[in-house]
Parts: C-alpha cells; sequence; structure tokens
C-alpha cells in the first residue's frame, strides 16, 4: 500500500432521526441536496478538491442507498489505483460483533484500515453538514502549529451555542476548555465536527477509550476532553463562509432555499471548487408552454407544465398543468398532477401526488405573499407515496403509509 | 448481441452546416441541450448490448475526442471490448486521408480483423435517432440476408427533403430493388439511415474488393454494385429520426424537441441517451424570469426571458434580455437588455449589452463559437 500523508474517516452512520420520514429508509448523508447532491456530495467533493484522495466512509444505519450512490466513488475521483473510496461497515470479530457504538469506537474499529496506509494525520468528518472547505489548508495550519488535534470551528449565535461542543481559545487560537453541549455555553465558538487528529496520537487514545470503563466513545464527549486534560496541544481553525447543520427539517429547508438568493453564501458555480454527485442520465428539463418559473431551481430531467415558484425542484420531477409549486423541495422523481397546490413542503423521492390536492400551509396563496412561519409550518411527505387526487393535508403534518389516511381530508 | 460490434464513421465533412463544423466535425455537433450528435449512435449501440465500439474519424477529430474521452460515460470502459477511437495515420500503405468511407474502413481493418465477433453494426454519424438494432439482427439472421440495411419511411416528407438522402425501393419481402443516393426525383420515401449489418467476414471482403477496385463510397460502390449478387434487406425503423445536414436542418430538428411526442421518442423510446457528464449546478432562475417551451440545461442562470430556446449547459441570461427560437450552446452569455431571434450562437459566444440580433425562421443566424457581439 502506498503510504498517504492523511486519511478522512467520514462518519455516516447516523440515523438522523430529526428528519423524520426523510431518513426513514435512507442514511441521513444520502439525503438529497439543492436540486441534484446528495449531503455526502459536499465532504467528499470537498476531499478530492483538497487533494485528500484516501476516503473510509463508516456506515451503519440502513445504507443500501449511500453504498450504492457511492459505488467505487467515480464521481468524485476517488476511484483510485491507491486509496480512494471505501466503505466501512460494522462486521464481525473472532467471538462477537458489535456495532458502531459512538463516533470514536467507529474509528477505533477501523484501525487496520487506517493502519494500511501509515498515514501521518486522519481527518475526521461528518455526513450530514453543507460547506465548502479546503482541508489541506487546515492541514497546514495543523503543521504550522505542531498540534497533536486541530478542531475546525465557527462562531455561532449565542442562542443555538447549546446544540454545539463549545470551546474556549487563548489569542493564539490554542484551545484550554472544551464543553460538549453545555446548557450555560462559555463562548459561541463552535467545533465543526471536522477534527485532525496526529494519527499516532489518536489511536493510543482509541484504544485507551476502548478500554475505560464507561465511556460513550464519543469525541467531543471523551477523547477531545481527555486530551485538554493530559495538555496535549488543541488548537481551533476558525471557519469562514457558508455552513449548515441540515440535520432537521427545519435547517435542511433552509439551507435548501438559501440557495435561491441571488447571490447564494454558497457558491455552486466555482470551477475549482466543484460540488461533484452522480449525474442522473436525463435530458435537459423542459418547461412548456403556459408554465411559470420564478425564484427557483430546475434539474435536467423534469417536465413543468405548471407554476414553480421559490422552489428547489430535482431531477425528473413532474408538475401538471394548473399546479402550483410555492417555498418547496421537490425531490428526484416526484409527479405532481393537474391543479395541485403545494406550498412550504419537503416531498421526498418518487412520490405521486394527483390532482386538485392541497398540500401543506396555503398562507401565500390566501394572504398575498406573505409567507407561513416556516419554522414549524412545513409539510413532509415520506417517499413512495401515492396521494390520490381531491386531497388536502394540513400544514405541518409528516406523513408515511401508515398515516396518509387519518391526515388526508377530503377537498 | 454478445457477438456484434460496431464501427461509426466520422469522418464526413459538411459544407452546409458552414461555421457550426469549423472546428469539429458533424458527429461532434451540440445537439437538443446537452448531447452532440454522436451520442445517439454510441447510446444506440450500448443500449443495444454492443460493448465493442471502434470510432472512426478524420476531420477535426480534438473535440470529438475530448468528448468521447475513455468512453465511460457510455459504460464502454472496458476490459474485453470497449471504446476504440480510430484517427488517420501514416504508413507505408496508407496516406492518412480517406477517400471515402470505404478507405478508412480499409485503413482500420486491422483492428476490424483482430476484434473476435461474428456480426458487424456499421454506421454514419449524422443520423439522430433512439433504437436498438436487437429486432434488426433477429431479422437479419432469420432472413438470411447479406447485408441488411435500416432506413425509415418518411411518408410526410417532401420532394426537396427527400431528395438529401439515400433512398431504398424494396419489394414486399423487404429486398432492395434499388437505390438512390441523393436523387433529385425521389422514387420512394424509404430513407436509407446508413446504419448496415452483416457478417464481418463479409463487410471484411466487400471492403477489400471495392478498395482493390479503386472505389470509396459504401453506397454507390458496394451496395449499388452488388445488389443483384448479395441479398441485400431493408429493415424498418418508426421512430424519431432526424438527419443533421444543412444550418436549416440543425435548426428545424432542434427546435422539432418541444413537441412532446418528439421528446419522448427520442430521448425514452428504446433506452437512454448518455453523454459526458459536467458536474454542473442546476439550472437557476430569477425573480423576474420567464421561460415558456424551452429545453434548459444544468448549469444555465436565468433572469431574463425565454421562448422556444434550446438553452445548453451553463448558459447565461441577464436580466431584461429577451431570447426567442434560438438554439445558445455552452457556456455562451447573454447580457441585459439584449434581444435575440431565431439564432443560432455556438459555444462561449458574448452578447453585449442591448445588442439586437434577429435572423429568420427558415434561415437562422449563426454565430461562430467565442464571438463577442
Amino acid at each position: 500500500m502506498v503510504a498517504k500523508k492523511c486519511v478522512a474517516m467520514l462518519l455516516a452512520g447516523g440515523q438522523g432521526s430529526r428528519l423524520g420520514v426523510l431518513t426513514k429508509n435512507i442514511a441521513k448523508p444520502a439525503v438529497p441536496f439543492g436540486g441534484k447532491y446528495r449531503i455526502i456530495d459536499f465532504p467528499l467533493s470537498n476531499c478530492t478538491n483538497s487533494g485528500i484522495d484516501t476516503v473510509g466512509v463508516l456506515t451503519q444505519y440502513k445504507p443500501l442507498k449511500l453504498n450504492s450512490y457511492i459505488g467505487i466513488g467515480q464521481p468524485w475521483d476517488l476511484d483510485r489505483l491507491s486509496g480512494g473510496v471505501t466503505i466501512l461497515p460494522p462486521y464481525m470479530k473472532q467471538s462477537v460483533g458489535e456495532w458502531y457504538s459512538g463516533t470514536a469506537n467507529a474509528i477505533y474499529q477501523n484501525i487496520e484500515f487506517i493502519e494500511a496506509f501509515q498515514p501521518e494525520y486522519v481527518l475526521v468528518l461528518s455526513g450530514d453538514q453543507i460547506y465548502k472547505m479546503d482541508y489541506s489548508v487546515m492541514l497546514e495550519y495543523h503543521e504550522e502549529n505542531q498540534a497533536d488535534l486541530t478542531i475546525a470551528i465557527l462562531e455561532v449565535p449565542w442562542e443555538d451555542a447549546n446544540r454545539f461542543g463549545i470551546l474556549n481559545t487563548d489569542d493564539n487560537n490554542k484551545i484550554y476548555e472544551f464543553v460538549e453541549k453545555p446548557q450555560n455555553p462559555i463562548s459561541n465558538k463552535a467545533s465543526m465536527g471536522i477534527y485532525i487528529f496526529n494519527w499516532q496520537k489518536l489511536k493510543q487514545y482509541l484504544i485507551d477509550d476502548q478500554n475505560t470503563i464507561g465511556s460513550s466513545s464519543d469525541f467531543g464527549q471523551d477523547i477531545i476532553p481527555k486530551m485538554l486534560k493530559n495538555n496535549d496541544r488543541l488548537f481551533a481553525y476558525p471557519f469562514k463562509g457558508y455552513w449548515r447543520d441540515v440535520g432537521t427539517i427545519q435547517s435542511l429547508w433552509e439551507a435548501n432555499m438559501d440557495l435561491l438568493e441571488k447571490s447564494p453564501e454558497l457558491d455552486l458555480y466555482d470551477p475549482d471548487w466543484r460540488i461533484y454527485s452522480r449525474n442522473p442520465v436525463e435530458p435537459p428539463h423542459f418547461i412548456s408552454l403556459g408554465a411559470k418559473v420564478s425564484r427557483c431551481i430546475i434539474t435536467e430531467g423534469s417536465i413543468i407544465d405548471g407554476e414553480v415558484t421559490h422552489s428547489v425542484l430535482f431531477s425528473g420531477v413532474l408538475v401538471g398543468r394548473g399546479s402550483r409549486i410555492v417555498n418547496s423541495i421537490l425531490m428526484p422523481n416526484v409527479r405532481v398532477g393537474v391543479n395541485t397546490i403545494i406550498e412550504n413542503a419537503i416531498v421526498a423521492e418518487n412520490t405521486i401526488i394527483g390532482n386538485d390536492c392541497h398540500i401543506g400551509c396555503l398562507d401565500a396563496l390566501n394572504k398575498g405573499d406573505t409567507l407561513c412561519d416556516a419554522s414549524n409550518d412545513i409539510t413532509v411527505l415520506a417517499e413512495n407515496l401515492i396521494i390520490p387526487s381531491k386531497v388536502r393535508i394540513n400544514k405541518g403534518a409528516m406523513i408515511d403509509t401508515d398515516n396518509l389516511k387519518q391526515n388526508s381530508f377530503e377537498l | 448481441m454478445r457477438d456484434t460490434m460496431g464501427i461509426i464513421y466520422t469522418g464526413d465533412s459538411n459544407i452546409s452546416l458552414q461555421e457550426l463544423t469549423l472546428f469539429r466535425s458533424v458527429a461532434a455537433l451540440p445537439f437538443g441541450g446537452r448531447y452532440r450528435v454522436i451520442d445517439f449512435i454510441l447510446s444506440n449501440m450500448v443500449n443495444s448490448g454492443i460493448h465493442h465500439v471502434g470510432i472512426i474519424t478524420q476531420n477535426n477529430y480534438h473535440s470529438l475526442m475530448d468528448h468521447l474521452d475513455s468512453g465511460k460515460q457510455w459504460d464502454l470502459d472496458r476490459k474485453r471490448g470497449g471504446l476504440f477511437i480510430l484517427p488517420p495515420y501514416v504508413s507505408h500503405d496508407n496516406r492518412g486521408w480517406y477517400r471515402g468511407e470505404v478507405d478508412a474502413f480499409f485503413s482500420n481493418m486491422s483492428f476490424i480483423r483482430r476484434s473476435s465477433y461474428k456480426y458487424v453494426v456499421i454506421s454514419g454519424s449524422s443520423m439522430i435517432c433512439n433504437l436498438t438494432y436487437d429486432s434488426a439482427l433477429e431479422f437479419h439472421k432469420e432472413n438470411n440476408a447479406d447485408i441488411t440495411v435500416i432506413y425509415k419511411e418518411e411518408k410526410k416528407a417532401t420532394k426537396e427533403e427527400l431528395s438529401r438522402h439515400t433512398l431504398l425501393q424494396t419489394d414486399d419481402n423487404n429486398r432492395i430493388l434499388d437505390i438512390e443516393v441523393m436523387p433529385s426525383n425521389p422514387k420512394s420515401d424509404k430513407v436509407s439511415m446508413e446504419m448496415y449489418i452483416m457478417e464481418k467476414q463479409l463487410f471484411q471482403f466487400l471492403v477489400e474488393e471495392c478498395v482493390a477496385r479503386g472505389l470509396h463510397e459504401f453506397s454507390k460502390d458496394i451496395l449499388i454494385k452488388k445488389m443483384d449478387k448479395l441479398k441485400i434487406l431493408a429493415y424498418p425503423y418508426d421512430g424519431y429520426l432526424a438527419k443533421i445536414d444543412s444550418i436549416q436542418s440543425y435548426y428545424h430538428h432542434n427546435m422539432e424537441l418541444f413537441n412532446t411526442e418528439n421528446f419522448y421518442e427520442l430521448f425514452h423510446r428504446s433506452g437512454l441517451i448518455y453523454t459526458k457528464v459536467k458536474d454542473e449546478v442546476p439550472a437557476k432562475y430569477g425573480i423576474d424570469a420567464k421561460a415558456e417551451n424551452s429545453l434548459v440545461a444544468d448549469g444555465c442562470i436565468i433572469e431574463g426571458q425565454v421562448e422556444n430556446c434550446i438553452l445548453f449547459r451553463g448558459v447565461k441570461i441577464a436580466e431584461g434580455a429577451i431570447v426567442k427560437n434560438s438554439i445558445i450552446m455552452q457556456d455562451t452569455e447573454i447580457q441585459d437588455k439584449a434581444y435575440i431571434e431565431n439564432v443560432i450562437l455556438d459555444k462561449e459566444v458574448i452578447i453585449r449589452k442591448g445588442k439586437r440580433l434577429i435572423g429568420q425562421a427558415n434561415y437562422p443566424v449563426v454565430i461562430r463559437k467565442r464571438a463577442v457581439i
């Protein structure tokens, strides 16, 4: 095996239970985003654009779609002779098998994989964030500081600080305090869950942690506090730019809508920093005579006969004549019949909606252009549903096959 | 069709495509918003289960090679078979320039001989359609044909349109009785699609014999001359067909795709059409954008007004710009308040603020690659 300076380990095993029915059958990193991407395209593209060509993807929850999506990594140029992308599911050992019990445990169980490349550094990433970042700059920073661990941080609004790992640094960005999800945050410098470790150091901590009774085997809870206690060199790497954790329905919806701004903070057009994805084999999208489109994203393979405003449409979406799509996200191959209104909704892959339906909050239609309160009014339809014609589904509902009947009302 | 290989001849130069083929072969001409002409033939072969395809190139084949790359997008990066690009070369018995398609086949005979397939599908590269060759090959075998020519009956075509094609006359058993290449008085509406099926051995023999006699054209020097000695049959295709041989036909066939039936026939009939992946961002419409009856590829940013247009990947239409009945190729930019009607803009063209460019429906204006207006 050719030695690699830095190996990336991408934690993609989380269920993402806060995304409700959207992650019922797929892992969170496989959730579609931004018209043609899936969340995992961002860290994978960042890796390949940063010159990191060896990536282990740790999967656990509902991995089928994620595995087939990643394949041999060709869309991200990660089909390599040496290294490339490797999917690392939990596996049986001689006497027992065990699941990944925590973020650190997941890496621990793959020490052999990392050792094969004899890296100096290991980059740990999570699979549920939307951002562009050059990890090679962070790695340089890590080397300059002769750090044992570098944590990428950004300043978050104080009221959100209790959802993150919060840390304090001196003037040289050396970390002297770290608290995971604190009740009373000491600062608003939040860990982004992006770490660069010196591999030999990390390996020792992982082995020690495995032998520590009662440890939750989590980087934020266990490994980082222990390193801090032992006076290791921990540095914060301040990140500037667009970064969103899309772990909730609301944040996923908002991050999609952010792309509709005239010049979005997240620039997807940079030719030097393409976000790669598995491209569908589809013809260009077709806007028919009488259709209306404004402030929206539409992907190849879609056919629009109706009206689409302030929405994100993935590939292969059909919108029938007289239908109106407002403030919504329609994931791949969603079909909408005629004269149906969908507002403030997320519709997952392959769901078919009949004619003359009303889905979600209809404020913009009833009261001119005032928007709903997006925070709790987003309606979510699971994948592969068939919504019959002339049905109303109320705002804020989260619909799956088992509760479709009691939540759909005749019009 | 594991026992069949494909050969695509892309050597035709076509002066009536003017500036569009200045820098590229017809096969590499952009079509339908995100494709090049060759994508259709190549995808048809792949969708038929043909996994060994040789592409003979001659004129300006740089952009074609760039487009095809390793054949990965057509699933043709294979250990067994795969995609072979066959450019002209110079050797003691080869002058490097083909005098006709048969000469081109002859020059690449070692590639053809080396491949161990029983049948060969030969195709030109100016036809756009969506078909698979399975049933034609089946027909060929069942009828013990020596050569099968695929054709389409163009019942609605005018005399003028027909006279641009090679036309077949057949009997009730599909046997070809006569062939005329671009006749001024068409006697048939059966248009040869320039696609032929035969046994590889026979193909080798015919090519070698033809070249030995100093002749070089497949239709004129092989098909017509062998009509009596060989069993040459015609196999009908009834889907969408477009032949790209002039600015008018190029413009017309692109505009034809707004018809839902044509659209489905071409993109979904027998299989998917593959092309080079560019990883573009999905298309984005601005707050004042208006779009109707248009095909729009990924990577476009539309702030202005678009009507009856084909927009290739990465086209930018600024606020206040109006674009009608036009074909706008990759990465072309139309700045604010420009007005474009009945125009074909090649790649990377810039139309500056407020400029007006108007062609006629039967004679669109063509603007060459990288022009700034």
